[in-house]
């Protein structure tokens, strides 16, 4: 009965969300400005082309997948154009038709950005998601969880990180990092059992972002670790680790 | 004759009355509109087209994939159970994506621990598997998928791999996945997948350190937004 319930409710949601996406939308309009404008039947390359529109006439731009147009004519015919083929048809000033597209500036202007990196941390796997957001061009505030599987051990790692971007404007920039967190160790259940730990950390770092396209960025990093024991000794973590990330 | 005279110059009287109470904003009248004209700069050409604003809507962009699955899956030396779980996938391009997946499944007594009568090598928490991974897919022959003889569907093949981790026999396992799936587009939102991964990871839960093999089958429902 629950059941039912809960898949009534995700059924009618879905289906408002459909209904209301259908109803009532304003669509952009574009005129073809060049001899046609091919339409294929997908959102890619390898879908056939089974309609082209002529020049002078206009279509409704209806949806984007990634850089293709689901676009409809005045005889109702529909189809996806790229993005190459949208950007040479007219708007109704007469100009060409502006795509609004994540590019570089955007990537400069960013706020906000998160990701996942993976690597080693000496000697155990490692996997780390972030968060960061930007103060100014220059300096940003992250926040990372790593989850720690060795050998022996495996454990957590949270941290809190202020970051420095020297030249924010390079394409592969470097960036300077410090920070604090706590880390949690605990040995594996095959071993003989050895109680939890939970320590301090600090650490300081650098490493490599690159813009790649879109809202997409590679990064690259190096932290090294001081964990902060109650035992005599401080014991110091060498990391090292690639991924990606988004921003928005 | 006088009578007419004096109806006209009162009407006209009347009138003119009747406009500068009414049109107190024309700038001749009154003082405060004065001032707007002397500091408004003089307009010798009337524009004749008014400046249109174009209010571009917005297109609607769907490059994100939200779904759920379920399955079969075979944890090695563990049985093969149900597995149910969600998916998250961004679309870079038409070819490449990546993708967020967590999942979970029980998973039964090995052969030895049912043969033997043995104590049991796991607890009942220790049993449950569960993963999570962030991979990268890339679509491969992109097509249509003819249904019956006029019913056509836009699907495609695509190969994907990734890192995770893996929580089962109460460690966490660093766990490689790699498999390849095909998605039928029911229409532009919704989708079907099947899909085939294999996730490793090296194990010493059975005494010996291995590489085990957990392969999953599975059909999910998803949602472009």
């Amino acid at each position: 009965m629950k059941l039912r319930l809960i898949v009534l409710t995700v059924v009618s949601l879905l289906a408002a969300a459909v209904c209301s996406d259908v109803a009532a939308r304003e669509y952009r309009e574009v005129e073809v400005a060049d001899p046609f404008l091919e339409m294929h039947t997908g959102a890619g390359q390898g879908y056939p082309i089974t309609n082209v529109v002529e020049r002078g006439e206009r279509v409704q731009i209806i949806r984007r997948k990634t850089d293709w147009f689901k676009v409809r004519n005045d005889r109702g015919d529909e189809g996806w154009v790229n993005i190459r083929q949208l950007e040479l048809t007219l708007d109704e000033a007469g100009e060409l038709t502006e795509i609004e597209s994540v590019g570089r500036d955007e990537f400069l202007q960013r706020r906000w950005e998160a990701g996942i990196l993976t690597g080693d941390f000496s000697g155990a796997d490692t996997v780390s998601l972030y968060g960061g957001y930007s103060i100014t061009r220059n300096l940003s505030v992250e926040l990372w969880a790593s989850q720690l599987i060795g050998n022996f051990s495996t454990g957590w790692l949270g941290t809190a990180n202020i970051v420095h971007e020297t030249w924010p404007e390079w394409r592969v920039s470097p960036y300077f990092t410090m920070g604090t967190g706590v880390i949690r160790t605990e040995p594996k259940s095959t071993l003989v059992s050895t109680p939890d730990r939970t320590d301090q950390v600090a650490l300081v770092g650098a490493g490599v972002r690159a813009y790649v396209t879109r809202r997409f960025v590679l990064r690259g990093e190096y932290k090294s670790y001081v964990v902060l024991t109650s035992r005599d000794e401080n014991e110091e973590v060498e990391e090292w680790k690639i991924g990606f990330g988004f921003f928005f | 004759m006088e009578n007419r005279f004096r109806v006209l110059f009162l009407s006209a009287a009347l009138s003119m009355a009747v406009l500068m109470s009414g049109c107190s904003s024309i700038p001749f009248f009154g003082k405060k509109a004065d001032t707007e004209v002397a500091e408004a700069p003089e307009q010798v050409i009337e524009p004749e087209v008014e400046r249109r604003t174009i209010k571009k809507p917005k297109i609607d962009t769907e490059d994100f994939e939200i779904g759920a699955y379920a399955g079969v899956m075979s944890v090695e030396d563990f049985g093969v159970n149900t597995v149910v779980g969600a998916t998250l996938a961004y679309h870079f391009s038409e070819a490449l994506f990546v993708e967020a997946t967590y999942g979970q499944t029980d998973t039964e007594e090995t052969s030895f621990e049912l043969l033997s009568g043995a104590a049991e090598l796991l607890t009942e928490d220790e049993r449950q598997f569960s993963y999570y991974n962030a991979s990268v897919g890339w679509n491969i022959f992109p097509g249509e998928t003819f249904v019956t003889r006029n019913r056509t569907f836009n699907q495609s093949f695509y190969i994907i791999g990734g890192l995770g981790s893996t929580e089962f026999g109460g460690d966490d396992l660093f766990t490689i996945n790699i498999g390849a799936g095909y998605r039928l587009l029911i229409n532009d939102i919704f989708a079907l997948r099947l899909d085939f991964r294999d996730h490793a990871f090296d194990s010493d839960l059975l005494g010996e350190a291995k590489t085990a093999h957990n392969l999953v089958g599975r059909l999910g429902f998803t949602f472009f937004f």
